[in-house]
C-alpha cells in the first residue's frame, strides 16, 4: 500500500464547521474518478490548530499547506497539484506582511515558532485509527513503562521531569501521584480520574487534544493508573464537546480491542479500564471536589479541602486528578525521559504549554509553545499581531480566575510564577487578546457576570459577593458610577478572595483587580460618563456622518426602523429609536457611522 | 412539534442502558433530555425508582445543570457562545439579534414549540468567533447582520408564524 502522496483533510472542529467533511468527500470523489484513489490517500485528521484559516488541507510528504478550501477548489488542486506536480499558489496562506504566499506549512510563521510535545501528533494521524496512532510510535512508552519500569521509578521520572499540572494549579504532577500512593486506602483502591470538563470560556486545547489524538490520553492515563496502583479510571468531559466524546469512545473500544485497555494490559497482568461521563453544563464541576461529587451522581458542589482529595477522593478513596493536557505529556516523558523534558522551559516551569489563541488577534487557533516565551512572541510573531489594524490593549489569560495584561507586560515569559506575579495565572491556556474595541470595565463585568451564575451557591461570600462586584460593575458600565464605588470593589474583592470555599470564589476578584490595576483610567472615564471603546450602551451615541454615500445598507439592517433617508442621499439616526445593536455600524463600508 | 408523551417503559430502559447506577444519573437525565427536550416530572419519578435514589436528589442535578430543563424546549435549540473570546467579537449583540428575530427572551422558547433561545459559555471553537450553534450545526463569524439570514434556514420546514420575513 504504498500510497505516493497523504492528502491530510482537516476535521476539527474549526474546519468542520466550515465544512470540511464535504471537501473531503469531494476530493475522495474526484480522485476516484481520476483513478489516483491508489496512489494518493485521503487522511481525515484532528484539529492543526490554524482554525481561522479553515478548511486546511495538508499534502504530505511534501507539507504543503492549502487553506480555506472550497469543493469548488477540488478539481483544480486535484489536475494542477496531483497530476501536473504544481502546487496551486492561490490556495496557499500569506503572512500578513509577505507579499508571497508561503507553500510549506513549516516555514508559516504561525508553525514555525511552535513546539510539538503534547500535540505531537497534530494533523499527522487519523484520530479514530489507533493503527495511525501506533504507526507514529504510540503506545510504545506504555509498553516501556509496564515491562521494563517499577510504579515507583515511573513517579521518580515524572517528579524529574518537573511535569506540572496544565489544568490550571500548576501542581507537580510527579508529586501528587506520589502522596496518592502513600495515602492509606484501606482495601487498596485508587481511582486516577482526567479532568477534560474545560470549562475556561475562551480556551479549546483539551477539545483538539481529544478530538485530534485521544490515544495520546488515554496511555498517559494508563501509565498514570499503573504508577499509583488504579485499576478504575474516570474520564469527565463537556456535553458541549460532542465530536471529542465519540473519538474518545472510539478510541477506548480500539484500545481494548489491542489488549492496551482493560484486562491483563500487555500481557503484564495489569488492569484498568475507563469510564466517561458527560459533564452537563457547569463551570464549577472542573473543580476537583466538585467534579468527583457529579462523578458519584451528586451536585457538582466543591467541599472545602482540608483533606485533599489525593487522599480522601472518589468515593472516598485516594484519587489522582489530572488534566487532559497533563496526561498527554506523560508517554513522551517516559520515551524520550525527564531530562529531555526539563531541558524545555524555564527554571519552574518545564516543558511546553498549549495555549488556545482567540479574540482580535490575526490567526486565532491553537498553539504549543515551550514555556518561556513572551507575550509578545505569542500574539504577534505567532499570532500575527492584532486583527483588522487594531491596537492591542490587554491580553486576558487564566480564564475567568485570571487576569488582563497591559501592553507594558508584554514581553512577560510565560510561565506559572510569572504570571501569577502579574496579577493573572496560566490557568488552562486560554489567551484571548484584546484591542480597543474592548471595554476593560465591560470584559471585567462579563467575567463576574459568568462567575456569578456559575457560582455553585454553597458558600456565601462566593455567591453573594460576586453578585455585590456585579452590582457595582454594572452600575459603572451604566454610567452611573461613583468614585466611592471603586474603594468598595476592592473591599469586596479581597474579601472574597480570602473567604471563599474554593478556587472559584477564590481566583474571581483576579479580572476585576487587574482591570483596576492596570485599566484604573477606563474606570475613571466611566465615572464621567464616557465608555473609551464605545462598548458601553448607556454611555454611546451612534450618528451618521457626512462619509455617507447614501447605500442603504444600513437602512436595511437597523431592526428598529431608526435609520432614515433614501438612497443616494446622506441618512441619519432617530435616536429615540436606537436601540445601540451596532447593526449599523457594522454594515457602513464607508465609515460613516460613528460611535461615541 | 406536540410535546412526546412520557413513557415509563422508555425511562426505565434509559435507566438500565446505564445499569441503574447512581453515579450514572447525570448521564441518564442527559438520555432523558436527548429523547424529551426536557426532564419530565414523571421521568424524575421513574428514574428514582429504579435507581433507588429520592426524587429530591434528581431535582437537584436536574436543577443544578444547565445542560437540563425542566420545561419542555423548542425543536431547534439556537445557543449563542458568550464565552470570552466571542464576547469580545460581539456576541452580546448576536444574543440580542437572535431574541429580536425569534421574538423571546434567553432561555424562553417560541410559542409554536419551535426555537429555544440559550447562551452556552464557550464552545471550544474560539477561533470562529462569534460562534452560534443550531441544534449540532456550528456556525462561526456571526454578525448582527446575519442573524435573520442564519435563523430563515430553520423556520424553513413550516411557514414561519412568527417575527417578519427577512430582507437579505
Ligand atoms: C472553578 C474551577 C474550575 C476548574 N476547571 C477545570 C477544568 O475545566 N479543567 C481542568 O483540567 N482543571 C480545572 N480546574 C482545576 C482542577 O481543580 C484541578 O486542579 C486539575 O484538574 C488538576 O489537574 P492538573 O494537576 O493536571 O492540572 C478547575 C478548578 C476550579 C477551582
Ligand atoms: S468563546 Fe465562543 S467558542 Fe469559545
Amino acid at each position: 500500500m504504498p500510497y505516493r502522496l497523504h492528502m491530510m483533510v482537516c476535521a476539527g472542529t474549526g474546519c468542520v464547521s466550515n465544512r470540511s467533511l464535504e471537501l473531503r468527500d469531494a476530493l475522495s470523489a474526484e480522485l476516484a474518478r481520476r483513478g489516483l484513489d491508489k496512489e494518493i490517500e485521503i487522511v481525515t485528521t484532528g484539529c492543526n490548530g490554524f482554525c481561522g484559516v479553515g478548511p486546511i488541507l495538508l499534502v504530505q510528504p511534501d507539507g504543503i499547506f492549502y487553506q480555506k478550501v472550497q469543493v469548488k477548489d477540488v478539481p483544480l488542486l486535484v489536475e494542477e497539484h496531483l497530476v501536473k506536480g504544481r502546487p496551486v499558489k492561490s490556495l496557499m496562506f500569506t503572512p500578513p506582511e509577505a507579499k508571497e504566499p508561503v507553500p510549506r506549512m513549516r516555514d508559516i510563521p504561525f508553525f514555525g515558532k511552535q513546539m510539538l510535545v503534547a500535540l505531537r501528533n497534530r494533523g499527522m494521524i487519523d484520530p479514530e485509527k489507533i493503527e495511525d496512532y501506533i504507526a507514529r510510535g504510540g503506545y510504545q512508552a506504555l509498553a516501556k513503562a509496564l515491562t521494563t519500569m517499577t510504579p515507583k521509578q515511573i513517579i521518580e521520572e515524572i517528579k524529574a521531569s518537573g511535569l506540572r499540572g496544565r489544568g490550571g494549579g500548576g501542581f507537580p504532577t510527579g508529586i501528587k501521584w506520589e502522596t496518592c500512593v502513600h495515602a492509606h486506602s484501606e482495601d487498596g483502591v485508587r481511582y486516577l480520574v482526567c479532568n477534560a470538563d474545560e470549562g475556561d470560556p475562551g480556551a479549546f486545547m483539551d477539545r483538539s487534544i481529544i478530538e485530534g489524538d485521544p490515544h495520546s490520553v488515554i496511555e498517559g492515563m494508563v501509565i498514570g493508573a499503573y504508577a499509583i496502583g488504579a485499576h478504575q479510571g474516570y474520564i469527565y468531559v463537556r456535553h458541549e464537546y460532542p465530536l471529542a466524546l465519540k473519538r474518545f469512545m472510539i478510541a477506548l473500544d480500539q484500545a481494548r480491542e489491542y489488549g492496551l485497555l482493560g484486562k491483563d494490559i500487555l500481557g503484564t497482568g495489569f488492569d484498568f479500564d475507563i469510564e466517561v461521563h458527560r459533564g452537563a453544563g457547569a463551570f464549577v464541576c472542573g473543580e476537583s471536589t466538585a467534579l468527583m461529587a457529579s462523578i458519584e451522581g451528586r451536585v457538582g458542589e466543591p467541599r472545602a479541602k482540608y483533606i485533599h482529595t489525593v487522599e480522601v477522593g472518589l468515593y472516598n478513596k485516594p484519587t489522582v486528578l489530572n488534566n487532559v493536557e497533563t496526561f498527554a505529556n506523560v508517554p513522551v516523558i517516559i520515551e524520550r525521559g525527564a531530562k529531555w523534558f526539563a531541558s524545555i522551559g524555564t527554571e519552574h516551569s518545564k516543558g511546553t504549554k498549549v495555549f488556545s489563541l482567540a479574540g482580535r488577534v490575526k490567526n486565532t487557533g491553537l498553539v504549543e509553545v515551550p514555556m518561556g516565551l513572551s507575550l509578545r512572541e505569542l500574539i504577534f510573531d505567532i499570532g500575527g499581531g492584532i486583527a483588522d489594524n487594531g491596537k492591542f490593549k490587554a491580553v486576558q489569560t487564566g480564564g475567568p480566575s485570571g487576569g488582563f495584561l497591559p501592553e507594558d507586560l508584554l514581553d512577560l515569559p510565560v510561565d506559572y510564577e510569572k504570571l501569577y506575579e502579574a496579577g493573572s495565572m496560566m490557568g488552562s491556556g486560554g489567551v484571548v487578546v484584546m484591542d480597543h474595541t474592548s471595554c476593560m470595565v465591560d470584559v471585567a463585568r462579563f467575567f463576574v457576570d459568568f462567575l456569578q451564575s456559575e457560582s455553585c451557591g454553597k458558600c456565601t461570600p462566593c455567591r453573594e459577593g460576586i453578585k455585590a462586584m456585579h452590582g457595582i460593575l454594572s452600575r459603572i458600565c451604566d454610567g452611573k458610577g461613583s468614585e466611592a464605588d471603586l474603594a468598595t470593589l476592592e473591599e469586596l474583592c479581597s474579601v472574597v478572595a480570602d473567604t471563599s470555599l474554593c478556587a472559584l470564589g477564590g481566583s474571581a476578584p483576579n479580572p476585576v483587580l487587574t482591570s483596576l490595576r492596570y485599566f484604573r483610567s477606563e474606570y475613571e472615564a466611566h465615572l464621567q460618563g464616557k465608555c473609551p471603546a464605545g462598548v458601553c450602551r448607556a454611555l454611546i451615541t451612534f450618528r451618521i456622518n457626512d462619509k455617507c454615500t447614501g447605500c442603504h445598507l444600513c437602512f436595511k439592517a437597523c431592526p428598529t426602523s431608526a435609520v432614515l433617508g433614501e438612497p443616494k442621499q446622506m441618512h441619519s439616526i432617530i435616536q429615540g429609536k436606537c436601540i445601540k445593536c451596532g447593526a449599523c455600524y457594522d454594515v457602513c463600508k464607508f465609515e460613516a457611522v460613528t460611535k461615541e | 412539534m406536540a410535546i412526546k408523551e412520557v413513557s415509563e417503559e422508555k425511562v426505565r430502559e434509559i435507566a438500565r442502558r446505564w445499569g441503574g447506577r447512581e453515579g450514572f444519573l447525570v448521564e441518564m437525565l442527559q438520555d432523558v433530555q436527548t429523547e424529551y427536550r426536557y426532564i419530565p416530572e414523571a421521568a424524575i419519578r421513574t428514574l428514582s425508582k429504579e435507581v433507588g435514589v429520592p426524587v429530591g436528589q434528581i431535582y437537584h442535578l436536574a436543577t443544578f445543570f444547565k445542560r437540563f430543563s425542566l420545561k419542555p424546549r423548542g425543536e431547534h435549540v439556537v445557543s449563542v457562545c458568550t464565552g470570552t473570546a466571542c464576547h469580545v467579537k460581539g456576541a452580546p449583540r448576536v444574543l440580542d439579534a437572535c431574541a429580536r428575530e425569534l421574538g423571546i427572551g434567553v432561555g424562553e422558547t417560541t410559542r409554536d414549540g419551535k426555537f429555544t433561545l440559550e447562551e452556552v459559555r464557550c464552545l471550544g471553537c474560539c477561533g470562529l468567533a462569534a460562534v452560534v450553534t443550531v441544534n449540532d450545526d456550528i456556525h462561526g463569524h456571526v454578525t448582527t447582520s446575519k442573524v435573520p439570514r442564519l435563523l430563515k434556514r430553520y423556520k424553513g420546514t413550516e411557514k414561519a408564524s412568527h417575527g417578519e420575513a427577512d430582507d437579505q
